[in-house]
């Protein structure tokens, strides 16, 4: 019955939303109150029943109910309950059901929290995210339907694939999805400015935190995408430039350069016709990923899904969304007036650099991406496009960005003095220089690369470290006023320190871990020991263990360092009879922020076993850079002026600072 | 008794398919010539996997690969010769990073024709409206406008009237 349920309930959610993408829009045409009022209870209905065919597919994966065609051939009933219940959205079916959850739940935030939105441009803005998910929920109604029962009911399900059963899957994907899928409301906000041919400031303001929230969860989800690849994939890698991943990060790259005109509209009232076009691209690129990975065209690590119906499916809404946007855009843009000038040098200019830069790296990535299936089609020829050329083409357009970015937040909006700025940041770049001068005398004649990119990430730190001391005046003026003028700073003044910070950081664990890791890889019996970076590991021995629905056999490893025992790695190879595969599951032992990591290979017939050992040095940057851009982003969220449903500030007292 | 245990773990692995890419018998015993052989493995695909290099994947074509690899190594090849050998006998396909070509032209040159023509374009618009500022602030130049300036005027006032 319960599937039933999650059936017709996703039935009317998408009779609702028929009614959603059109009441409100006829009554924003007419000028009709009550017509466009219409968009919020049905905004909030389609959110309410699609929730409840979610929850109806948690429940029948909760209780093992095999006679539905999609529980049984993803689950287990042995499976603890959090793979029961990520294994909801671990396969194509469920997944696109999260996917439509997460595009109606972003309506029904706007719908509740969008009390200061003008009346027709939040009717305008509900009615298009209406239209997408009426056209989603068509797709999973006719091509992957999840309530599909099976007759008669099997008594034991095909398990999920056992590289998803990790609690890395369980975060990964939702997180993933709240940002790729929020950034539809960035979209939704764009369509309706065309619509109703007027774009301001306000405007910029009111989307700008729907578009930090989705850039907030996107980071979190590519970063925890990332970790999840490192420890689970067991050779250690942690970015791989696979089609699937690229889908994730255009889409972020996009988002990033959105934030930043999004600024500059705010401010200066300039750079609107490129935000919209913007906000239009980065939703359509998450369209794109959505149709990469769900319609199978790529073979990649991450493939889940291979059905030519969907495919074509897909395409159509593709072609239907992004090419309808962009021929209103081409129809209405002109209509919309230019704003604010700027002189080359200034922060618009700057953040009109900053777009350049994120814009070409993207379309890097996504010709990169696109290249082999395009040539194939035509040509029939087949080359491969992997992480070399996307380190050897993305790598220093980054770089190039990332040297921009210090100067950024000090040049002043209108007409900047660079000389001043670059005087400011004296300090920053003689340290910085000095950094890469040392790295590259200790390392003598090795990549050139290394020490410049160690100079670039220290650069940006202490660039963001700067602009934090020129905005207090730290060592200027008494350290009780500069502490007060801290604590005055707008809110998205931090955030910007602290996603820049984090850019630094982040940089910084890259170039350690590609640059000075070291690798050994050994047979080895018990009792022998191998050493790597100052680190020795001896090998314990083997033992079998039960879990409830695998078999691990553990290698016990002894980790000593000048002598001194350090810890224990038990890095495993698991069985899951279910599916008679296996997978390795390596060992991680963190030293600072630098980390040892173990994993296992082959046990031969004399009885020895193939171990790879990692020393990666300041690895766990890489993420934590990313966690310290999102205390960014969500220091920016905050800010008065931007939190979602503020009421516009009554007592008319500007900030003391510009805000980014 | 540790041997007994490893015996039974021994009985216990039937299937073991799942290993790390490099294995310990294929290293060579030059420490320089393996380096290059890591070098190189990390710059070819294993063809029967998904965007894999023959470096990570342990596929056991991605093994014949690497030993492959290791050989022409030995055999006192370079590193470009080694390539050369193994796109005359699987295709460009094998390059993970495809070499300049007339076909991988448009790839390659992506980057640089965006950069520079986004450049150009904002340079054009930044000349273009630093013109306009430039005429508020101080007289203008000449005192007659060109048909281009003429037409870029009527396309400025004509959004003003609609």
């Amino acid at each position: 019955m319960t599937p039933e349920i999650g059936h017709y309930a996703l039935v009317l959610a998408f009779a609702i939303g028929i009614i959603q993408g059109c009441v409100p829009l006829y009554g924003a045409q007419r000028n009709d109150p009550v017509l466009m009022a219409a968009a919020v209870p049905t905004a909030v209905a389609q959110f309410v029943f699609i929730g409840i065919s979610f929850t109806a597919l948690t429940v029948a994966y909760v209780g093992s109910d095999f006679s539905v065609v999609n529980v049984f051939e993803n689950s287990h009933s042995l499976k603890p309950l959090i793979y029961k219940i990520s294994g909801v959205w671990g396969n194509h079916e469920g997944s696109m059901l999260l996917w439509v959850l997460i595009l109606a739940l972003f309506g029904a935030l706007v719908a509740v929290f969008g009390g200061n939105l003008p009346l027709s441009l939040k009717a305008n803005v509900l009615a298009v995210q209406s239209w997408i998910a009426v056209a989603f929920i068509l797709f999973i109604l006719v091509t992957s339907n999840p309530f599909l029962r099976l007759v008669p009911a099997p008594a034991e399900g095909r398990d999920l694939n056992p590289l998803l059963q990790d609690p890395g899957l369980a975060i990964h994907p939702p997180l993933l999805y709240v940002g790729y899928v929020g950034l539809s409301i960035s979209f939704s906000f764009a369509i309706a400015a065309l619509i109703e041919g007027r774009i301001d400031a306000a405007w910029a303001r009111w989307v700008r935190p729907w578009t930090l929230l989705a850039w907030i969860f996107l980071t979190l989800g590519i970063s925890m995408g990332s970790y999840w690849a490192y420890y689970t994939l067991g050779w250690g890698g942690w970015w791989f430039w696979d089609p699937v991943e690229n889908a994730s990060f255009m889409p972020w790259l996009i988002a990033t350069a959105l934030l930043h005109s999004a600024v500059v509209m705010e401010k200066r009232n300039a750079l609107k016709i490129w935000t919209i076009l913007l906000a239009i691209v980065a939703f359509s690129l998450s369209l794109i990923g959505t149709f990469l990975v769900r319609s199978g065209v790529l073979t990649s690590v991450h493939a889940f899904a291979t059905d030519p119906t969907r495919g074509v499916f897909i395409l159509a809404l593709l072609v239907l969304f992004i090419g309808g946007a962009l021929a209103l855009f081409a129809w209405r843009a002109p209509l919309l007036k230019q704003g604010g000038l700027f002189a080359p040098v200034s922060r618009e200019g700057a953040l009109v650099l900053n777009n350049l830069l994120l814009v070409t790296a993207c379309m890097t990535v996504f010709v990169g991406t696109l290249y082999p299936l395009a040539l194939e089609a035509i040509t029939g020829e087949k080359i491969s496009v992997g992480a070399p050329f996307f380190n050897a083409t993305f790598g220093p357009l980054f770089l190039l960005l990332l040297l921009a970015v210090p100067f950024g937040p000090l040049l002043a909006w209108k007409r900047g003095d660079l000389p001043g700025v670059a005087q400011r940041l004296m300090a920053a770049a003689a340290v910085a220089l000095v950094t890469m001068v040392g790295t590259f005398a200790i390392l003598g004649a090795g990549p050139v690369l290394a020490p410049l990119a160690i100079g670039i990430a220290m650069f940006v730190i202490l660039g963001a470290i700067t602009d934090f001391a020129e905005r207090t005046a730290v060592a200027k003026v008494p350290l009780g006023t500069s502490f007060r003028r801290a604590v005055g700073l707008p809110r998205s003044a931090w955030g910007t320190m602290f996603a820049h910070l984090g850019l630094g950081i982040t940089l910084l664990g890259i170039v350690g871990e590609t640059q000075f890791g070291a690798e050994q890889i050994a047979e080895m019996k018990p009792g022998q020991t191998i050493s790597i970076s100052g680190y020795d590991f001896q090998f314990d021995g083997l033992t079998t263990q039960q879990g409830p629905n695998y078999r691990d056999q553990v290698a016990r490893f002894t980790v000593r360092e000048g002598g001194d025992v350090v810890g224990i790695l038990e890095p495993s190879k698991r069985t899951f009879p279910s599916r008679s595969t296996t997978r390795t599951e390596a060992a991680l032992m963190g030293r600072g922020f630098s980390q040892l990591y173990l994993s296992l290979g082959d046990l031969s017939p004399a009885g020895t076993l193939a171990v790879r050992v990692y020393h990666k040095p300041l690895v766990l940057l890489i993420w934590l850079g990313t966690i310290v851009m999102v205390i960014g982003g969500t220091l920016s969220l905050t800010d008065r002026r931007l939190r979602v449903g503020a009421p516009k500030p009554a007592r008319g007292k500007p900030a003391m600072q510009p805000a980014e | 008794m540790r041997w007994l245990r490893l015996i039974v773990v021994l009985l216990l692995l039937v299937p073991a398919s799942h290993a790390v890419a490099v294995q310990p018998d294929e290293i060579l015993k030059d420490p320089a010539q393996e380096a290059r052989a890591r070098v190189l493995s990390k710059q070819l695909r294993c063809m029967v996997c998904q965007n894999q290099s023959i470096d990570d994947s342990d596929a056991p074509l991605a093994r014949d690969l690497r030993i492959l690899v290791r050989e022409r190594l030995q055999a006192g090849d370079s590193n470009s010769q080694v390539l050369d050998f193994l796109v005359q006998r699987y295709g460009e396909f094998v390059l993970l990073q495809p070499r300049l070509h007339w076909r991988t032209a448009l790839l390659w040159l992506a980057p640089l024709i965006l950069l520079i023509g986004g450049g150009l374009i904002l340079f054009l618009i930044a000349r273009r409206r630093g013109g306009t500022s430039a005429t508020d602030m101080a007289a203008p130049q000449g005192g007659v406008l060109t048909a281009d300036e003429e037409r870029r005027l009527a396309g400025l006032i004509k959004p003003e009237d609609r």
